[in-house]
């Protein structure tokens, strides 16, 4: 049990995938106006990563990884070349299922996170959270608490951002620094905040 | 197309640069590229990739764009990206191995790159093969650009060397350069960026910002906050 709560809040905080890994930047920049979009979107990615990691976790241990073929007879095929191709295909399919079950379903919860969800597809973030598990090698149960983790840090560090921006309006900012370049160097310090945490062993 | 490099061509090909830059402009791309800036090889690898798969695949999607039902072309997309970069990611790992290493996932991460599938999207859809490739190459370049200028300063100044060379002598090999811890972590890359974009508005106004709210000027020179 310790293990997976050290391993939560090594996804939360430090290595967090915003703000140490860059991941999902263009979002995190473009959505982060508004706290109230800003926190939408980050339940959102939450959900989706809680589903797609654990799912690629099991297409890649039960189907593409070498000799996990063996059930039906086959050894020695390595299919993890693959692993790309099946993650980005699960993350499009389950986004969209995940679209129309929302719909179908919880109508006001589909309006709220509606028009995120097609641009989850695309978020860095979500691909990287099933690449690391691969790559780092996580079963089961420690993929579905990374896939909750990592969802949770990125959705804090956009609402967080989405805070320091929502005052930023009421200072002063060289004209040349407006808008995108103010919003970077705040990224970097609120980074340099979360590698605080970068010493803790856990 | 009586030259490859005709006007309008050129025109594409040199645009991105910085007229139209992908990543301080358009804030496409940003994503997988910052983590790689620490040093100037990873970075030249990172670059090279990213816009051989962006012109590939604008080309490759250019000349099937006409079939593709528009319905189903997002996935159409992936799939073509994915596979240059399943391509390239295996290239990576035979003839680069410690180079792939140190990428580690971000060599995957070109497939939801937003300047592949925003040049796909925006571009290719709409305009024939090798215009596309142009396209593809320079906004590849333009995001280049931005990488190695950042990956410059960040291991010029952070280890005081270049591509490996030691440029800058080190105190503790005798030199007299005390190294910048701090350009090696995460968080200098977003100041170097945020420093290029202010660098870049300040030579080209237009693309300031248009401001949501002004600070009013006090009446009364109190220094004008509520």
């Amino acid at each position: 049990m310790e293990a997976y709560i050290s391993l939560f809040i090594k996804a939360v905080f430090i290595e967090n995938l915003a703000l140490s890994f860059f991941l999902g930047m263009c979002t995190f920049i473009a959505v982060s106006k508004k706290i109230s979009t800003a926190m939408g979107l980050g339940i959102a990615v939450m959900m989706v990563q809680l589903i797609t990691v654990p799912a690629n976790n099991l297409i890649y241990h039960a189907l593409l990884k070498e000799d996990a073929l063996s059930w039906i007879g086959l050894t020695g095929v390595d299919l993890s070349f693959l692993a790309l191709l099946s993650c980005i295909g699960v993350i499009a399919a389950l986004v969209q299922i995940l679209e129309m079950i929302l719909d179908k379903f919880f109508p006001a919860l589909y309006h709220a996170l509606g028009i995120f969800l097609p641009l989850i597809t695309v978020n860095c973030a979500i691909l990287a959270g099933s690449l690391f598990m691969i790559e780092r090698d996580y079963n089961f149960s420690e993929s579905v608490t990374y896939g909750v983790g990592s969802g949770f840090g990125w959705a804090l560090a956009i609402t967080v951002m989405a805070g320091v921006r929502e005052k930023l309006k009421y200072s002063d900012i060289p004209a040349s620094l407006q808008g995108l370049g103010i919003t970077f160097i705040t990224a970097g310090l609120m980074s340099l905040g979360f590698m605080a945490f970068s010493g803790i062993q856990l | 197309m009586s030259a490859i490099l005709n006007e309008a061509n050129k025109k594409v090909l040199i645009e991105p640069l910085v007229n139209n830059n992908p990543i301080t402009l358009q804030v496409l791309g940003i994503c997988s590229a910052l983590a790689v800036t620490s040093q100037m090889s990873t970075s030249l690898i990172m670059s090279l990739a990213l816009t051989l798969v962006t012109a590939c695949s604008s080309a490759a999607i250019s000349a099937i764009r006409n079939h593709i039902p528009g319905s189903i072309r997002i996935i159409v997309q992936m799939t073509i990206i994915a596979s240059l970069v399943i391509v390239v990611d295996q290239i990576l790992k035979a003839f680069a191995y410690d180079i792939s290493k140190q990428l580690s996932v971000f060599v995957g991460l070109i497939i939801t790159n937003c300047i592949v599938m925003g040049r796909a999207e925006g571009y290719a859809m709409k305009t024939p093969p090798l215009a596309s490739f142009m396209d593809g190459i320079g906004n590849g370049l333009g995001y280049s650009l931005i990488l190695i200028s950042v990956a410059f300063f960040r291991e010029l100044l952070g280890s005081g060397k270049l591509l490996g060379i030691e440029i800058l002598p080190l105190v503790k090999d005798g030199g007299w350069y005390q190294p910048n811890g701090l350009m090696l972590l995460p968080p200098s890359a977003f100041f170097i960026i945020g420093l290029i974009i202010w660098a870049v508005r300040e030579w080209k106004p237009v693309q300031r910002e248009t401001v949501e709210f002004k600070i009013m000027a006090s009446a009364h020179g109190d220094g004008g906050h509520h």
